[in-house]
Parts: C-alpha cells; sequence; structure tokens
C-alpha cells in the first residue's frame, strides 16, 4: 500500500478530492480566452446561487455561469463517468485494456449521430445527442446478445465488444463516405474527437445526475469488485452474486458512458489511464479507488479543457487530443514509479 | 456439516464430464477425491461449491439444496482453494487474506477489528503472518497457496473444498501443505493427483473415471494393484506400513 494510500481514510480522501474539484471548477471557469480574475467568478456563483447582489459586469457574471461554469461541470462528469466506467469494467473483465468504450458504446454513438445528422434519421424530431445516444444503446444490446450467447466470461465480452465495435464503425465510415460532403465530414470528425463547446446548463441537469447515480451504485459495489480480483469463480466461492454484479455494473457503466458520448462525443484515453494512475496511487481496494479515480478524472477533464482553450490562440483543440498529450507523460512517470518502487 | 451430491450429472457440449455421482462427507472428515486427468474431479468440485449446477440430480448441504441458499450464506459454510488461482492486482498478502471476510461484511457490518483479528489468525495458521505485507506477484507458489488457504479460512467455513492444491508446488511443500489443511479440524473434501498423499491425509477416496464414481471407502480398501490398473493404468505393488496405512510403489511399465 502507498503512502497517501495509508494516510487517507476513504471518507477522507473523498472530502479532499471534493475540494480539488471544486478549485478545478474554479480554475475552469476562470481562465479562458478572455480572463476573468478569481474573485469575480466566485462573485459571479453567488450572484447567481443566492442573489448576493455583488456589483460585477454583467458581461463577466454571464460569460462565468452561462458557459465556462456549466461546461466545466460538464468536463467533470464525462471525466468522472468514464474513469468510473473504466475502473469497474478493468475490474470486472480482469483486463487491463477495457476501457468504457469496449462494448461499442462510442462506436454505436457515432453511427448514430450520423445516421441523424447525414440520413436524416428521425426525420427532424431526432437530435444529434439523442441519435447517438439511441446508437450507443443499441450497440451495447447487440454487444451483450452476442457475448451472453457467446459463453461466460470475459474473454466473450472482449471479443463481442471488439466484433460490435468494428461493424458499427464500418457503418459510420460507410454513411460518411456515401453521404458527407467535406465540410459535414470534417465536422463529425471534430465531435468524434470530443467537444465540449455548446453545453448548457439543461445538459448538466443530465449528467451530473447519471454520474452520481453511478458513483453510488459503484461505491455499494466496492467490496464485490474487489473479490474479482482472482477471477469470476473465486468471487462467487467469496460469497458474490457474479451474474448480478456483472450486469449491474456493466449496465451502469453502459448508461453513464453513453449520456456523456452522445453529448460530448467519445474522449479517449481518460477512461483507459484514469483507473490505472489511481490504483498506481492508492493501491487495489475499490472502496478508495472508486473516489479516486471518479474525482481524479473529473479534476484531469477539466483541466484538459481549459488547456484545449488556451493552447492554441483563437482555436479550440479537440479535447481528446488534449487528454492524451497530457495523459500519457503523466502515465509514463507514474510507471516509472511503479518500477523504481518494486 | 454434511455435504452431499445426490445423482448429479453435468455435461458440456453434449459431452458427458460428470455422470450419476452419489457421495456425501460427513462431519469432521477428510474425503479424497482420485482419478486419471478428465475423469471429472474438478467438474465434481465445481459442482459441490455450487459454482456451476448440474444438470440433474442436486447437492444438498445438511440436507437443503445448495442451489436454494444465498451465495453469500453459502460463502460461510463452503469455501474452495483452486489450483493455481491468479491475480495481475498488486496486493499484498495480507490484502488477499481480507478477502476471505467479503461473505461477512456489508453497508451495516463494516470492516471491524474482530475481522483483522480473524485475518491475523489465518495468516498465523498458514505461517504467513510475518510475509504479509510482501506484494503477491513477489511470492513463490507454495507462500500463494498457503495463502489461498488463509483466505479461505477467514472465510470461517465448515467445509473446505480444495481442487489440486499442491499442484505445482515441490514435496515439502505438498506434504506441509495438506498437514496444514488436515490440522484445521474442518470437513475437508480435496481432488488430489498423487495417490500415495491421497492415502496419507485422507479417511476416505472417492476413485472417478471417466465421469462415474467407480467406489468409495478407506485407502487401504480402496487402494488395490487391481484397482490402479484397471482405473490409473499402471502397475504398482501395495505395501502397508506398521498403522495399516498403505503406500504405492510403481512399477516401470515393460513393453
Amino acid at each position: 500500500m502507498s503512502a497517501i494510500a495509508r494516510i487517507l481514510t476513504p471518507t477522507g480522501a473523498t472530502l479532499v478530492a471534493l475540494v480539488l474539484v471544486v478549485i478545478a471548477l474554479w480554475f475552469g471557469a476562470a481562465i479562458g480566452e478572455t480572463s476573468i480574475p478569481f474573485d469575480v467568478v466566485a462573485k459571479a456563483v453567488a450572484n447567481r446561487l443566492w442573489a448576493a447582489g455583488y456589483p460585477i459586469a454583467a458581461i463577466d457574471e454571464g460569460i462565468v455561469w452561462s458557459y465556462r461554469l456549466s461546461r466545466a461541470v460538464v468536463a467533470a462528469c464525462c471525466g468522472a463517468s468514464l474513469a468510473l466506467s473504466g475502473l469497474v469494467l478493468q475490474s470486472l473483465l480482469r483486463n487491463p485494456l477495457a476501457d468504457p468504450y469496449i462494448m461499442g458504446i462510442s462506436a454505436g454513438a457515432s453511427t448514430g449521430a450520423v445516421a441523424v445528422v447525414l440520413l436524416g434519421f428521425g426525420a427532424g424530431f431526432l437530435s444529434l445527442p439523442l441519435g447517438a445516444f439511441l446508437g450507443a444503446v443499441l450497440a451495447f444490446l447487440l454487444v451483450s446478445l452476442l457475448a451472453s450467447r457467446a459463453g461466460k466470461g470475459s474473454a466473450a465480452i472482449i471479443l463481442a465488444g471488439v466484433a460490435g465495435s468494428q461493424l458499427f464503425n464500418a457503418l459510420t465510415s460507410f454513411i460518411v463516405t456515401k453521404s458527407a460532403n467535406a465540410e459535414q465530414a470534417r465536422g463529425i470528425m471534430f465531435w468524434l474527437l470530443g467537444n465540449l463547446s455548446g453545453v448548457r446548463w439543461p445538459d448538466v441537469w443530465l449528467c451530473l445526475p447519471v454520474t452520481l447515480l453511478g458513483l453510488i451504485v459503484c461505491l455499494l459495489h466496492a467490496r464485490s469488485l474487489d473479490a474479482f480480483a482472482f477471477g469470476t469463480r473465486s468471487a462467487a466461492s467469496l460469497g458474490v452474486s457474479v451474474g448480478r454484479v456483472y450486469c449491474t455494473s456493466i449496465a451502469v457503466s453502459a448508461v453513464m458512458t453513453a449520456t456523456l458520448v452522445s453529448l460530448v462525443g467519445s474522449i479517449g484515453f481518460v477512461g483507459l489511464v484514469v483507473p490505472h494512475a489511481a490504483r498506481l496511487l492508492v493501491g487495489t481496494r475499490h472502496n478508495r479507488l472508486i473516489p479516486v479515480a471518479t474525482f481524479g478524472g473529473a479534476i484531469f477533464m477539466i483541466l484538459c479543457d481549459v488547456l484545449s482553450r488556451v493552447l492554441l490562440k483563437g482555436q479550440v483543440l479537440p479535447i481528446g487530443v488534449v487528454t492524451a498529450l497530457i495523459g500519457a507523460p503523466v502515465f509514463a512517470v507514474l510507471l516509472l514509479e511503479r518500477r523504481a518502487k518494486v | 456439516m454434511r455435504l452431499e451430491a445426490r445423482n448429479v450429472s453435468w455435461k458440456a457440449g453434449g459431452l458427458a464430464i460428470v455422470e450419476e455421482i452419489s457421495i456425501a462427507v460427513e462431519t469432521g472428515e477428510f474425503l479424497g477425491i482420485i482419478g486419471p486427468n478428465g475423469s471429472g474431479k474438478s467438474t465434481l468440485m465445481g459442482l459441490l461449491a455450487g459454482l456451476i449446477r448440474p444438470k440433474r440430480g442436486e447437492v444438498l448441504l445438511e440436507e437443503k439444496p445448495i442451489a436454494a441458499i444465498d451465495r453469500r450464506q453459502l460463502a460461510r459454510h463452503l469455501a474452495l482453494v483452486e489450483q493455481l488461482s491468479d491475480t495481475t492486482e498488486r496486493m499484498s498478502a495480507r490484502q488477499v487474506v481480507e478477502l476471505g471476510r467479503t461473505t461477512y461484511l456489508s453497508l451495516q457490518s463494516p470492516w471491524s477489528g474482530e475481522d483483522d483479528h480473524i485475518v491475523g489468525q489465518a495468516l498465523g495458521a498458514v505461517d504467513m503472518a510475518d510475509k504479509q505485507d510482501r506484494l503477491w506477484h513477489t511470492l513463490s507458489g507454495g507462500e500463494r497457496q498457503r495463502l489461498h488457504i488463509a483466505r479461505a479460512l477467514a472465510q470461517q467455513p465448515d467445509i473446505l473444498l480444495l481442487d489440486e492444491p499442491t499442484n505445482h508446488l515441490d514435496i515439502s511443500h505438498q506434504l506441509g501443505l495438506l498437514d496444514l489443511v488436515c490440522r484445521q479440524n474442518l470437513t475437508v473434501v480435496a481432488a488430489l493427483h498423487d495417490l500415495n498423499h491421497a492415502a496419507m491425509f485422507c479417511d476416505r477416496l472417492a476413485v472417478l473415471s471417466q465421469g462415474r464414481l467407480v467406489t468409495v471407502g478407506a485407502p487401504e480398501e480402496v487402494l488395490t494393484a487391481d484397482l490402479l490398473s484397471k482405473v490409473f493404468s499402471v502397475t504398482a505393488s501395495v505395501e502397508r506400513n506398521d498403522e495399516g496405512k498403505v503406500h504405492l510403489r510403481y512399477e516401470r511399465s515393460r513393453g
């Protein structure tokens, strides 16, 4: 167990993480093309939350509240959900390469999105996010069905996911090639790489409950997830209802991922690497891992979003590019440190 | 506690792996299950542990079908140790043993000092207390298997199920492990490969061949030259020591 794990109790860790998330949100609301001082951010939030009536410029208040804060909260939910889904899937499937998209969710979402935008599915009643969500759920159900028919165990799930993802990715490419002009294709590429611009408060009220619900369900399963360390047979003989835990956990991570992907596109790297970083920091116990991965993912994503706005002047980078550009070196350092500790 | 398989059968891909086996283990008994490779030992262990459901027949714990017993409750009566169960997680020895307490923990009863005490005792019972902080991947095969036994002991079961627990261990660790299990005063069912070990430690032996139960009884009744030739296809002479325990001396096959 690392030093950090020994000092922090689960409750203590959660409190520290919450404080850090608030600080990150603060940063997220302050930094951007026009920098807004931190005290103005605090005042703007106070004005909106309990009508404090601080005299600040209406335009600053508008930027902080309507654009940046909602965006930062969605970024936080997104990072948290992806990291949590990745953690749960890695533990259940006992595969370090498992990520939230392993069940075909991101591929399905992209197919759903292009079907709505390019083929006009839903005749105007379906928005892009709703189309993406339906595509994600459809892909997930197909992959689950295939996995359950192909036999039990993690190999069946992973292979079914590969088949499903390939199918839906091919469908997306097919539709794009057949129907898109260059401009549309570029727009869809951008969306697929992850894009937080355009999220507003209604999106927050969708993401936040889903993320919190996912967090609670996973925390309730923390002990059961620990028991999967030696595989499903071992978990069962330790008293875990393997089938129930599999179904609940995978369904919860699918709902979280599908919701987020449909709003902001499929942001890579976070769901794969944040769980590993959390393991390197606090060990293998899920009552610590779950809060650390969740809040770590949230903070990481807020910071990546800030960077995506300031790295290139006058241009917003796709956030998936930033998560990988920042995340990969950080992860490399953690890996090297772990080697030094053995 | 009494564990009984009643006419259990199990098939995989249309092939009968276990056929119509009825066997019971009595309280306090050490029952060995022996048979050549592919005779259905592991499947029978899985059936007894409730990990797989028989296609026909049933497994009963104190006359109650285990299919009707909640997994959590079942884990408080039955603990299973498999051969070579491994993890890629960076767990300490103590954390592995702590997993044994899973079945007793819930929101209402979180981890307590008593759990720590039980885990400490289990580590002591397998002589691993001084290595409790070592990481799993730095331990030897024998040490890992002893930790699995400790994890099973931490479940505080009535019955210990062991599926070829001594595979891949050197001879002193094989004997040490079985001796350790014997000293726990539990009801034990163990699938074993080495017939001399089975004869040395078990109260009764059940012999499987091609998914069927050939015979069951005390080692000195069961292990005859005739049975060894028929079931295991080996020629051996059966010797007895002063206490009446049998010992097998295998002969090289000729031709």
